[in-house]
Protein backbone atom coordinates (compact mmCIF):
# COMPACT_ATOMS: atom_id res chain seq x y z
CA UNK A 1 0.00 0.00 0.00
CA UNK A 2 2.92 2.39 0.77
CA UNK A 3 4.41 1.28 -2.84
CA UNK A 4 1.07 2.77 -4.38
CA UNK A 5 0.76 5.84 -2.31
CA UNK A 6 3.91 7.04 -3.52
CA UNK A 7 3.28 5.71 -6.80
CA UNK A 8 -0.02 7.83 -6.38
CA UNK A 9 1.73 11.48 -4.77
CA UNK A 10 4.68 10.78 -7.51
CA UNK A 11 1.84 10.79 -10.08
CA UNK A 12 0.42 14.17 -8.45
CA UNK A 13 3.98 15.56 -8.36
CA UNK A 14 4.42 14.39 -12.09
CA UNK A 15 1.33 17.23 -12.44
CA UNK A 16 3.75 19.87 -11.45
CA UNK A 17 6.45 19.15 -13.70
CA UNK A 18 3.98 19.08 -16.47
CA UNK A 19 2.92 22.69 -16.28
CA UNK A 20 6.67 23.41 -15.55
CA UNK A 21 7.52 21.70 -18.69
CA UNK A 22 4.92 22.01 -21.30
CA UNK A 23 6.39 25.93 -21.82
CA UNK A 24 9.70 24.52 -22.51
CA UNK A 25 8.55 21.49 -25.15
CA UNK A 26 6.35 23.91 -26.74
CA UNK A 27 9.25 26.33 -27.59
CA UNK A 28 11.43 23.82 -28.33
CA UNK A 29 8.53 22.08 -30.61
CA UNK A 30 7.93 25.31 -32.28
CA UNK A 31 11.10 27.61 -32.32
CA UNK A 32 13.95 24.96 -31.97
CA UNK A 33 14.90 27.02 -28.78
CA UNK A 34 15.81 25.63 -25.62
CA UNK A 35 14.86 28.50 -23.22
CA UNK A 36 17.33 28.63 -20.13
CA UNK A 37 15.79 31.11 -18.61
CA UNK A 38 12.51 28.89 -18.50
CA UNK A 39 12.48 28.30 -14.80
CA UNK A 40 13.71 31.93 -14.14
CA UNK A 41 10.92 33.40 -15.77
CA UNK A 42 8.55 31.24 -13.46
CA UNK A 43 10.03 32.44 -10.70
CA UNK A 44 9.64 35.74 -11.74
CA UNK A 45 5.99 35.10 -12.77
CA UNK A 46 5.63 33.26 -8.45
CA UNK A 47 7.22 36.92 -7.60
CA UNK A 48 4.83 39.07 -9.33
CA UNK A 49 1.90 36.81 -8.31
CA UNK A 50 3.51 37.18 -4.37
CA UNK A 51 4.03 40.63 -4.53
CA UNK A 52 0.12 41.00 -5.74
CA UNK A 53 -1.46 38.55 -3.10
CA UNK A 54 1.20 39.10 -0.13
CA UNK A 55 2.05 42.87 0.05
CA UNK A 56 -0.67 44.43 -1.97
CA UNK A 57 -3.34 42.08 -0.59
CA UNK A 58 -4.74 40.87 -3.92
CA UNK A 59 -6.86 37.60 -4.30
CA UNK A 60 -4.56 35.36 -5.67
CA UNK A 61 -6.84 34.25 -8.50
CA UNK A 62 -7.41 38.23 -9.10
CA UNK A 63 -3.26 38.39 -9.07
CA UNK A 64 -3.19 35.49 -11.75
CA UNK A 65 -5.56 37.03 -14.00
CA UNK A 66 -3.35 40.07 -13.79
CA UNK A 67 -0.28 38.42 -14.64
CA UNK A 68 -1.24 36.30 -17.15
CA UNK A 69 -1.42 39.00 -19.80
CA UNK A 70 1.74 40.83 -18.03
CA UNK A 71 3.63 37.82 -18.68
CA UNK A 72 2.17 37.15 -22.46
CA UNK A 73 3.66 40.87 -23.38
CA UNK A 74 6.68 39.66 -21.49
CA UNK A 75 6.60 36.85 -23.60
CA UNK A 76 5.80 38.85 -27.43
CA UNK A 77 8.91 41.34 -26.29
CA UNK A 78 10.98 38.40 -25.08
CA UNK A 79 10.74 36.99 -28.75
CA UNK A 80 11.57 40.38 -30.36
CA UNK A 81 14.20 41.19 -28.25
CA UNK A 82 16.59 38.57 -27.60
CA UNK A 83 14.73 35.05 -29.24
CA UNK A 84 14.64 36.03 -32.67
CA UNK A 85 17.49 38.14 -32.80
CA UNK A 86 19.94 35.04 -31.24
CA UNK A 87 18.24 32.50 -33.62
CA UNK A 88 19.40 34.18 -36.42
CA UNK A 89 22.84 33.68 -35.79
CA UNK A 90 22.60 30.43 -35.13
CA UNK A 91 21.65 27.32 -33.08
CA UNK A 92 23.95 27.92 -29.98
CA UNK A 93 23.19 31.93 -29.22
CA UNK A 94 19.93 31.30 -28.26
CA UNK A 95 21.50 28.70 -25.51
CA UNK A 96 23.87 31.39 -24.58
CA UNK A 97 21.61 34.74 -24.74
CA UNK A 98 18.72 32.84 -22.45
CA UNK A 99 21.36 31.84 -19.88
CA UNK A 100 22.65 34.68 -19.93
CA UNK A 101 18.89 35.97 -18.97
CA UNK A 102 18.51 33.56 -16.50
CA UNK A 103 21.41 34.59 -14.80
CA UNK A 104 20.14 38.55 -14.90
CA UNK A 105 16.43 37.77 -13.91
CA UNK A 106 18.06 35.95 -10.64
CA UNK A 107 20.16 38.46 -9.54
CA UNK A 108 17.67 41.31 -10.01
CA UNK A 109 15.10 39.30 -8.16
CA UNK A 110 18.09 38.52 -5.41
CA UNK A 111 18.43 42.53 -5.44
CA UNK A 112 14.82 43.76 -5.28
CA UNK A 113 13.14 41.02 -2.70
CA UNK A 114 16.30 39.69 -0.43
CA UNK A 115 17.27 36.02 -0.18
CA UNK A 116 14.04 35.30 1.95
CA UNK A 117 11.89 32.78 0.73
CA UNK A 118 8.82 33.35 -0.37
CA UNK A 119 5.16 31.27 -0.81
CA UNK A 120 1.39 31.59 -1.55
CA UNK A 121 0.79 28.58 0.56
CA UNK A 122 -0.79 30.92 3.21
CA UNK A 123 -3.05 32.67 0.50
CA UNK A 124 -5.61 30.44 -0.16
CA UNK A 125 -6.14 29.13 3.34
CA UNK A 126 -6.42 25.17 3.93
CA UNK A 127 -5.91 24.95 0.39
CA UNK A 128 -2.36 24.23 0.51
CA UNK A 129 -2.81 21.07 2.78
CA UNK A 130 -6.62 20.04 2.54
CA UNK A 131 -6.89 16.71 0.94
CA UNK A 132 -9.19 13.40 -0.33
CA UNK A 133 -9.62 10.22 1.40
CA UNK A 134 -9.49 7.37 -1.37
CA UNK A 135 -10.73 3.88 -0.69
CA UNK A 136 -7.82 1.69 1.38
CA UNK A 137 -7.08 4.49 3.67
CA UNK A 138 -4.89 6.50 0.43
CA UNK A 139 -5.04 10.30 0.86
CA UNK A 140 -4.28 12.65 -2.17
CA UNK A 141 -3.84 16.43 -1.65
CA UNK A 142 -6.36 18.51 -3.25
CA UNK A 143 -4.12 21.54 -4.21
CA UNK A 144 -1.79 18.45 -6.28
CA UNK A 145 -5.09 17.06 -7.68
CA UNK A 146 -5.60 20.76 -8.55
CA UNK A 147 -2.18 21.08 -10.69
CA UNK A 148 -2.54 17.65 -11.96
CA UNK A 149 -5.72 18.69 -13.61
CA UNK A 150 -4.36 21.54 -14.82
CA UNK A 151 -1.75 20.28 -16.73
CA UNK A 152 -4.17 17.95 -18.41
CA UNK A 153 -5.97 20.56 -19.46
CA UNK A 154 -2.97 22.83 -20.13
CA UNK A 155 -1.50 20.20 -22.41
CA UNK A 156 -5.19 18.84 -23.86
CA UNK A 157 -5.29 23.19 -24.74
CA UNK A 158 -2.22 23.57 -26.21
CA UNK A 159 -3.04 20.29 -28.21
CA UNK A 160 -6.46 21.47 -29.31
CA UNK A 161 -5.27 24.86 -30.21
CA UNK A 162 -2.23 23.83 -32.47
CA UNK A 163 -4.80 21.14 -34.61
CA UNK A 164 -7.69 23.38 -34.46
CA UNK A 165 -7.37 26.97 -34.85
CA UNK A 166 -6.05 29.12 -37.72
CA UNK A 167 -3.53 29.93 -35.26
CA UNK A 168 -2.31 26.24 -34.48
CA UNK A 169 -2.11 25.47 -38.11
CA UNK A 170 0.09 28.34 -39.28
CA UNK A 171 2.18 27.98 -35.77
CA UNK A 172 2.95 23.87 -37.19
CA UNK A 173 3.22 25.69 -40.59
CA UNK A 174 6.09 28.09 -39.35
CA UNK A 175 7.65 25.68 -37.09
CA UNK A 176 7.95 22.77 -40.25
CA UNK A 177 9.27 25.23 -43.06
CA UNK A 178 9.41 29.11 -41.96
CA UNK A 179 10.28 29.92 -45.60
CA UNK A 180 7.45 28.55 -47.47
CA UNK A 181 5.10 29.37 -44.50
CA UNK A 182 5.86 32.82 -45.13
CA UNK A 183 5.47 31.89 -49.28
CA UNK A 184 1.82 31.45 -48.00
CA UNK A 185 1.39 34.54 -46.23
CA UNK A 186 1.86 33.45 -42.32
CA UNK A 187 3.36 36.25 -40.69
CA UNK A 188 6.25 33.93 -39.56
CA UNK A 189 7.72 36.76 -36.75
CA UNK A 190 4.21 37.02 -35.45
CA UNK A 191 3.22 33.65 -35.17
CA UNK A 192 6.51 32.70 -33.23
CA UNK A 193 5.72 35.78 -30.92
CA UNK A 194 2.49 34.56 -30.33
CA UNK A 195 4.02 31.14 -29.73
CA UNK A 196 6.51 32.92 -27.22
CA UNK A 197 3.38 34.63 -24.90
CA UNK A 198 1.64 31.27 -24.99
CA UNK A 199 4.58 29.80 -23.52
CA UNK A 200 4.68 32.59 -20.96
CA UNK A 201 0.96 31.83 -19.96
CA UNK A 202 2.10 28.32 -19.74
CA UNK A 203 5.21 29.70 -17.59
CA UNK A 204 2.73 31.73 -15.60
CA UNK A 205 0.49 28.45 -14.24
CA UNK A 206 3.75 26.90 -13.20
CA UNK A 207 4.96 29.93 -11.10
CA UNK A 208 1.65 30.09 -9.49
CA UNK A 209 1.75 26.16 -8.64
CA UNK A 210 5.07 26.64 -7.76
CA UNK A 211 4.54 29.34 -5.32
CA UNK A 212 1.46 27.63 -3.64
CA UNK A 213 2.81 24.28 -3.50
CA UNK A 214 5.74 25.21 -1.85
CA UNK A 215 8.38 28.05 -1.16
CA UNK A 216 10.79 29.73 -3.44
CA UNK A 217 13.58 32.46 -3.82
CA UNK A 218 15.17 34.31 -6.27
CA UNK A 219 17.72 31.11 -6.87
CA UNK A 220 15.14 28.47 -8.00
CA UNK A 221 15.08 28.91 -11.08
CA UNK A 222 17.86 27.07 -12.31
CA UNK A 223 16.39 23.97 -10.39
CA UNK A 224 12.95 24.36 -11.70
CA UNK A 225 14.71 24.43 -15.80
CA UNK A 226 16.06 21.26 -14.27
CA UNK A 227 13.42 19.24 -13.34
CA UNK A 228 11.58 20.76 -16.41
CA UNK A 229 14.33 19.65 -18.51
CA UNK A 230 14.51 16.40 -17.80
CA UNK A 231 10.75 15.95 -18.13
CA UNK A 232 10.74 17.23 -21.63
CA UNK A 233 13.51 15.02 -22.35
CA UNK A 234 11.97 11.77 -20.90
CA UNK A 235 8.94 12.65 -22.94
CA UNK A 236 10.40 12.95 -25.84
CA UNK A 237 11.50 16.72 -26.51
CA UNK A 238 8.80 19.15 -28.67
CA UNK A 239 6.26 16.20 -27.87
CA UNK A 240 3.11 17.81 -25.54
CA UNK A 241 2.02 14.59 -24.15
CA UNK A 242 5.01 12.95 -23.83
CA UNK A 243 5.78 16.20 -21.47
CA UNK A 244 3.07 14.85 -19.01
CA UNK A 245 4.68 11.51 -19.15
CA UNK A 246 7.88 12.73 -18.34
CA UNK A 247 6.87 14.48 -15.44
CA UNK A 248 4.97 11.63 -14.14
CA UNK A 249 7.92 9.37 -15.06
CA UNK A 250 10.52 11.77 -12.72
CA UNK A 251 7.61 12.76 -10.24
CA UNK A 252 7.32 8.86 -9.78
CA UNK A 253 10.90 8.16 -9.46
CA UNK A 254 11.95 10.62 -6.98
CA UNK A 255 9.28 9.58 -4.91
CA UNK A 256 10.22 6.02 -5.33
CA UNK A 257 13.67 7.46 -4.51
CA UNK A 258 12.93 9.08 -1.67
CA UNK A 259 12.14 6.19 0.15
CA UNK A 260 15.24 3.97 -0.24
CA UNK A 261 17.24 7.11 0.88
CA UNK A 262 16.70 10.53 2.03
CA UNK A 263 18.82 11.78 -0.85
CA UNK A 264 17.61 9.39 -3.07
CA UNK A 265 14.14 11.90 -4.30
CA UNK A 266 16.82 14.02 -6.47
CA UNK A 267 19.48 11.03 -7.18
CA UNK A 268 16.23 8.78 -8.41
CA UNK A 269 15.07 11.72 -10.74
CA UNK A 270 18.40 12.69 -12.50
CA UNK A 271 19.10 8.93 -12.94
CA UNK A 272 16.17 8.25 -14.49
CA UNK A 273 16.42 10.71 -16.71
CA UNK A 274 20.34 9.79 -17.81
CA UNK A 275 18.86 5.90 -18.22
CA UNK A 276 16.47 7.48 -20.72
CA UNK A 277 18.60 9.65 -22.45
CA UNK A 278 21.21 6.95 -23.09
CA UNK A 279 18.28 5.00 -24.22
CA UNK A 280 17.28 7.58 -26.41
CA UNK A 281 20.68 8.21 -27.77
CA UNK A 282 21.53 4.64 -28.56
CA UNK A 283 18.24 3.33 -29.27
CA UNK A 284 17.17 1.85 -32.56
CA UNK A 285 14.88 4.28 -35.21
CA UNK A 286 12.06 2.45 -33.47
CA UNK A 287 12.18 4.15 -30.15
CA UNK A 288 13.28 7.65 -31.86
CA UNK A 289 10.48 7.52 -33.95
CA UNK A 290 8.17 6.76 -30.55
CA UNK A 291 9.50 9.95 -29.11
CA UNK A 292 9.44 12.07 -32.25
CA UNK A 293 7.92 15.43 -32.17
CA UNK A 294 4.44 15.24 -32.40
CA UNK A 295 3.41 19.05 -32.84
CA UNK A 296 4.28 17.96 -36.42
CA UNK A 297 2.27 14.85 -35.84
CA UNK A 298 -0.65 16.48 -34.74
CA UNK A 299 -3.83 16.22 -36.64
CA UNK A 300 -7.57 17.80 -36.22
CA UNK B 1 -1.62 36.10 -77.23
CA UNK B 2 0.64 38.37 -75.20
CA UNK B 3 -1.85 41.24 -74.42
CA UNK B 4 0.77 44.22 -74.49
CA UNK B 5 -2.61 46.92 -73.91
CA UNK B 6 -2.89 44.96 -70.54
CA UNK B 7 -2.11 47.12 -67.57
CA UNK B 8 1.46 46.23 -65.96
CA UNK B 9 1.64 43.72 -63.12
CA UNK B 10 5.01 42.81 -62.52
CA UNK B 11 8.36 45.21 -63.54
CA UNK B 12 11.94 43.48 -62.75
CA UNK B 13 14.21 46.00 -63.39
CA UNK B 14 17.90 44.66 -63.93
CA UNK B 15 17.68 42.63 -60.80
CA UNK B 16 20.84 41.04 -59.37
CA UNK B 17 20.68 37.86 -56.75
CA UNK B 18 23.90 35.78 -55.29
CA UNK B 19 24.11 32.93 -53.55
CA UNK B 20 26.75 33.54 -51.30
CA UNK B 21 29.39 35.65 -53.35
CA UNK B 22 28.37 33.50 -56.65
CA UNK B 23 25.76 35.72 -59.00
CA UNK B 24 22.62 33.69 -60.14
CA UNK B 25 21.01 36.50 -61.07
CA UNK B 26 22.14 39.07 -63.43
CA UNK B 27 20.80 42.36 -64.33
CA UNK B 28 17.47 40.48 -65.11
CA UNK B 29 15.01 43.20 -67.00
CA UNK B 30 11.56 41.57 -67.57
CA UNK B 31 7.95 42.78 -67.66
CA UNK B 32 4.75 41.05 -66.72
CA UNK B 33 1.37 42.28 -67.71
CA UNK B 34 -1.55 41.28 -66.65
CA UNK B 35 -3.25 37.67 -68.59
CA UNK B 36 0.55 36.91 -69.57
CA UNK B 37 1.63 33.37 -69.56
CA UNK B 38 5.39 33.67 -69.24
CA UNK B 39 7.76 30.32 -69.54
CA UNK B 40 10.79 30.63 -68.58
CA UNK B 41 13.22 28.11 -69.85
CA UNK B 42 17.25 27.39 -69.42
CA UNK B 43 19.36 25.11 -68.39
CA UNK B 44 20.11 24.17 -64.85
CA UNK B 45 21.75 26.92 -62.90
CA UNK B 46 20.80 29.86 -65.96
CA UNK B 47 19.01 31.22 -62.33
CA UNK B 48 15.72 30.67 -63.13
CA UNK B 49 14.27 29.43 -59.72
CA UNK B 50 16.45 32.34 -58.08
CA UNK B 51 14.24 34.92 -60.21
CA UNK B 52 11.51 33.31 -58.89
CA UNK B 53 12.01 33.38 -55.66
CA UNK B 54 13.64 36.56 -55.30
CA UNK B 55 10.50 37.99 -57.06
CA UNK B 56 8.01 36.23 -54.12
CA UNK B 57 10.59 37.53 -51.59
CA UNK B 58 12.18 34.59 -50.71
CA UNK B 59 15.70 35.24 -52.17
CA UNK B 60 16.78 39.45 -51.40
CA UNK B 61 17.95 40.96 -54.23
CA UNK B 62 21.26 42.24 -54.91
CA UNK B 63 20.52 45.00 -56.85
CA UNK B 64 18.07 46.18 -59.38
CA UNK B 65 14.30 46.81 -58.47
CA UNK B 66 11.17 45.11 -58.25
CA UNK B 67 8.01 46.75 -59.20
CA UNK B 68 4.34 45.40 -58.55
CA UNK B 69 2.17 47.91 -60.55
CA UNK B 70 4.28 50.43 -60.56
CA UNK B 71 5.24 50.44 -56.41
CA UNK B 72 8.89 49.42 -55.56
CA UNK B 73 8.49 46.46 -54.00
CA UNK B 74 12.17 44.91 -53.72
CA UNK B 75 12.46 44.92 -49.97
CA UNK B 76 8.92 43.79 -49.19
CA UNK B 77 8.81 40.71 -47.30
CA UNK B 78 7.41 37.51 -48.79
CA UNK B 79 3.91 37.70 -46.42
CA UNK B 80 2.84 41.47 -47.53
CA UNK B 81 3.73 40.35 -51.39
CA UNK B 82 1.26 37.72 -50.62
CA UNK B 83 -1.19 39.82 -49.85
CA UNK B 84 -0.88 42.06 -52.89
CA UNK B 85 -1.43 39.03 -54.78
CA UNK B 86 2.16 37.15 -55.82
CA UNK B 87 2.43 33.71 -54.89
CA UNK B 88 5.03 31.01 -55.36
CA UNK B 89 4.75 27.46 -56.20
CA UNK B 90 7.87 26.63 -55.02
CA UNK B 91 10.71 24.14 -56.74
CA UNK B 92 9.97 20.58 -55.31
CA UNK B 93 6.53 21.52 -54.04
CA UNK B 94 7.72 22.05 -50.40
CA UNK B 95 4.55 21.22 -48.72
CA UNK B 96 3.80 20.80 -44.94
CA UNK B 97 4.79 17.55 -45.19
CA UNK B 98 3.19 16.38 -41.59
CA UNK B 99 0.09 18.54 -41.44
CA UNK B 100 -3.00 17.18 -43.55
CA UNK B 101 -4.03 18.07 -47.48
CA UNK B 102 -6.64 20.08 -45.78
CA UNK B 103 -4.77 22.33 -43.34
CA UNK B 104 -2.06 22.96 -46.08
CA UNK B 105 -5.20 24.39 -47.70
CA UNK B 106 -6.27 26.39 -44.72
CA UNK B 107 -3.07 27.38 -43.31
CA UNK B 108 -2.75 29.69 -46.99
CA UNK B 109 -5.99 31.76 -45.81
CA UNK B 110 -3.24 33.22 -43.80
CA UNK B 111 -2.55 36.34 -46.28
CA UNK B 112 -6.37 37.36 -46.01
CA UNK B 113 -6.99 37.88 -49.52
CA UNK B 114 -10.30 37.32 -50.77
CA UNK B 115 -11.23 36.45 -54.38
CA UNK B 116 -12.31 33.64 -56.43
CA UNK B 117 -10.42 30.79 -54.67
CA UNK B 118 -11.74 29.49 -51.77
CA UNK B 119 -11.60 25.91 -50.13
CA UNK B 120 -14.30 24.98 -52.20
CA UNK B 121 -13.28 26.08 -55.30
CA UNK B 122 -9.67 24.55 -55.27
CA UNK B 123 -11.24 21.55 -54.47
CA UNK B 124 -13.61 21.63 -57.58
CA UNK B 125 -9.94 22.74 -59.47
CA UNK B 126 -9.01 19.85 -57.90
CA UNK B 127 -11.10 16.81 -57.34
CA UNK B 128 -8.76 14.32 -57.08
CA UNK B 129 -8.05 15.75 -53.49
CA UNK B 130 -11.17 15.35 -52.31
CA UNK B 131 -11.07 11.67 -51.10
CA UNK B 132 -7.39 12.92 -49.37
CA UNK B 133 -8.15 15.75 -47.42
CA UNK B 134 -7.70 14.48 -44.07
CA UNK B 135 -4.34 12.20 -45.33
CA UNK B 136 -0.94 13.35 -44.35
CA UNK B 137 0.50 15.74 -47.28
CA UNK B 138 3.93 13.98 -47.21
CA UNK B 139 1.88 10.81 -47.71
CA UNK B 140 0.31 11.71 -51.13
CA UNK B 141 1.72 10.68 -54.68
CA UNK B 142 3.83 13.45 -56.78
CA UNK B 143 0.80 14.47 -58.85
CA UNK B 144 -1.42 14.51 -55.66
CA UNK B 145 1.26 16.85 -54.08
CA UNK B 146 1.92 18.83 -56.95
CA UNK B 147 -2.33 19.61 -56.63
CA UNK B 148 -2.05 20.64 -53.11
CA UNK B 149 1.26 23.02 -53.96
CA UNK B 150 -0.86 24.76 -56.81
CA UNK B 151 -4.04 24.76 -54.83
CA UNK B 152 -2.36 26.25 -51.42
CA UNK B 153 -0.96 29.00 -53.75
CA UNK B 154 -4.16 29.52 -55.06
CA UNK B 155 -5.72 29.64 -51.54
CA UNK B 156 -4.11 33.09 -51.00
CA UNK B 157 -5.65 34.14 -54.49
CA UNK B 158 -3.14 35.57 -56.71
CA UNK B 159 -3.12 37.81 -59.36
CA UNK B 160 -0.06 36.33 -60.53
CA UNK B 161 0.97 32.60 -59.72
CA UNK B 162 4.98 31.99 -60.18
CA UNK B 163 5.07 28.12 -61.03
CA UNK B 164 8.43 26.55 -60.43
CA UNK B 165 9.32 22.71 -62.43
CA UNK B 166 5.45 22.13 -61.77
CA UNK B 167 5.87 19.00 -64.04
CA UNK B 168 9.17 17.85 -62.52
CA UNK B 169 9.23 14.31 -61.56
CA UNK B 170 5.53 13.46 -62.18
CA UNK B 171 4.28 10.89 -64.47
CA UNK B 172 2.78 12.31 -68.13
CA UNK B 173 -0.59 11.81 -67.02
CA UNK B 174 0.33 13.50 -63.92
CA UNK B 175 1.72 16.32 -65.46
CA UNK B 176 -1.00 16.54 -68.06
CA UNK B 177 -3.46 17.06 -65.41
CA UNK B 178 -1.46 19.81 -63.65
CA UNK B 179 -2.13 21.56 -66.74
CA UNK B 180 -5.11 20.96 -67.66
CA UNK B 181 -6.10 22.26 -63.71
CA UNK B 182 -3.51 25.67 -64.58
CA UNK B 183 -5.91 25.84 -67.90
CA UNK B 184 -8.94 26.68 -65.38
CA UNK B 185 -6.16 28.91 -63.11
CA UNK B 186 -6.12 31.09 -66.00
CA UNK B 187 -9.24 31.07 -67.62
CA UNK B 188 -9.79 33.34 -64.04
CA UNK B 189 -8.15 35.64 -64.73
CA UNK B 190 -4.46 34.70 -63.12
CA UNK B 191 -1.51 35.83 -64.69
CA UNK B 192 1.52 33.11 -64.86
CA UNK B 193 5.21 33.01 -64.97
CA UNK B 194 6.14 29.21 -64.99
CA UNK B 195 9.62 27.54 -65.16
CA UNK B 196 9.08 24.42 -67.15
CA UNK B 197 11.94 21.91 -68.99
CA UNK B 198 9.35 20.74 -71.36
CA UNK B 199 9.60 23.02 -74.44
CA UNK B 200 6.44 21.50 -76.26
CA UNK B 201 4.51 22.29 -73.70
CA UNK B 202 5.72 25.33 -73.36
CA UNK B 203 5.21 26.48 -76.88
CA UNK B 204 1.41 24.86 -76.20
CA UNK B 205 0.53 26.82 -73.14
CA UNK B 206 2.56 30.20 -72.99
CA UNK B 207 2.13 33.45 -74.69
CA UNK B 208 5.81 34.39 -73.60
CA UNK B 209 9.01 32.52 -73.45
CA UNK B 210 11.81 33.83 -72.34
CA UNK B 211 15.55 32.40 -72.06
CA UNK B 212 17.52 32.45 -69.57
CA UNK B 213 21.32 31.30 -69.69
CA UNK B 214 23.87 32.33 -66.93
CA UNK B 215 22.00 34.26 -65.14
CA UNK B 216 20.75 36.45 -67.95
CA UNK B 217 17.54 36.98 -70.35
CA UNK B 218 18.96 35.82 -73.89
CA UNK B 219 15.87 36.19 -75.17
CA UNK B 220 11.98 37.39 -74.41
CA UNK B 221 9.58 37.22 -77.48
CA UNK B 222 6.38 36.07 -78.30
CA UNK B 223 5.92 32.27 -77.74
CA UNK B 224 4.37 32.11 -81.49
CA UNK B 225 7.18 33.57 -82.56
CA UNK B 226 9.78 31.65 -81.45
CA UNK B 227 9.95 28.17 -83.08
CA UNK B 228 12.15 25.18 -80.87
CA UNK B 229 15.43 25.27 -82.89
CA UNK B 230 15.47 29.18 -81.87
CA UNK B 231 14.62 28.22 -78.04
CA UNK B 232 17.39 25.09 -77.86
CA UNK B 233 19.76 27.56 -79.68
CA UNK B 234 19.09 30.15 -76.89
CA UNK B 235 18.93 27.46 -74.03
CA UNK B 236 22.15 26.01 -75.07
CA UNK B 237 23.80 29.80 -75.42
CA UNK B 238 24.16 28.96 -79.31
CA UNK B 239 23.16 31.98 -80.73
CA UNK B 240 25.37 34.94 -82.03
CA UNK B 241 24.30 38.11 -83.11
CA UNK B 242 25.17 37.51 -86.81
CA UNK B 243 22.27 34.10 -86.82
CA UNK B 244 20.32 36.53 -88.95
CA UNK B 245 18.12 33.43 -90.18
CA UNK B 246 17.19 32.77 -87.12
CA UNK B 247 16.77 36.38 -85.81
CA UNK B 248 14.53 36.99 -89.25
CA UNK B 249 12.07 34.59 -87.70
CA UNK B 250 11.23 36.84 -84.56
CA UNK B 251 9.44 40.20 -85.58
CA UNK B 252 10.52 43.23 -84.88
CA UNK B 253 9.40 43.69 -81.28
CA UNK B 254 10.75 40.64 -80.21
CA UNK B 255 14.06 41.15 -81.46
CA UNK B 256 14.13 44.42 -79.55
CA UNK B 257 14.13 42.68 -76.86
CA UNK B 258 16.96 40.11 -77.48
CA UNK B 259 19.72 42.08 -79.52
CA UNK B 260 21.34 43.43 -76.95
CA UNK B 261 20.93 40.49 -75.04
CA UNK B 262 22.47 38.82 -78.27
CA UNK B 263 25.45 40.36 -77.76
CA UNK B 264 25.85 39.13 -74.23
CA UNK B 265 25.65 35.85 -74.75
CA UNK B 266 27.64 35.88 -77.74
Amino acid sequence: MNLLNQVLQGLLLGGYYAVLACGLSFMFGVMRIINLAHGSLAVVAAYLLWWLAEPLGWHPLLALLAVLPAMALLGWALHYLVLERSARLGALVPLLATFGLASVIDNALFQHFGADTRSLANAIGTLAYDSWELPGGLYVGQLPTLVLVLAVLLLGGLHALLAHTPLGRQIRAASEDADTARLVGVRTGTVFAAASAITMVTVTLAGASLALRATFDPFSGPQQLIFAFEAVIIGGAGSLWGTLLGGVVLGVAQNLGAQVHPQGFLIAGHATFLVILLARLYAGGALRRFFSNPLRRATP
Amino acid sequence: MSSSSNAMLLSIESVNAHHGQLPAVRDVSLQVRQGDIVALVGANGAGKTTLLRTVAGAHRASGGTVRWEGADITRMPAHQRVAEGLALVPEGRRLFTAMTVRENLLVARAAGRRGLWSFDTVLDAFPQLVPKLDARAGDLSGGQQQAVAIGRALMTNPRLLLLDEVSLGLSPLAVQGVYDALRGVTGQGTTLVLVEQDLQRVQAVASRIVCMLEGRVVADAPADQLTREQITAHYFGAQRPGAAADASAVPAEAAAHTHHLHKEAA
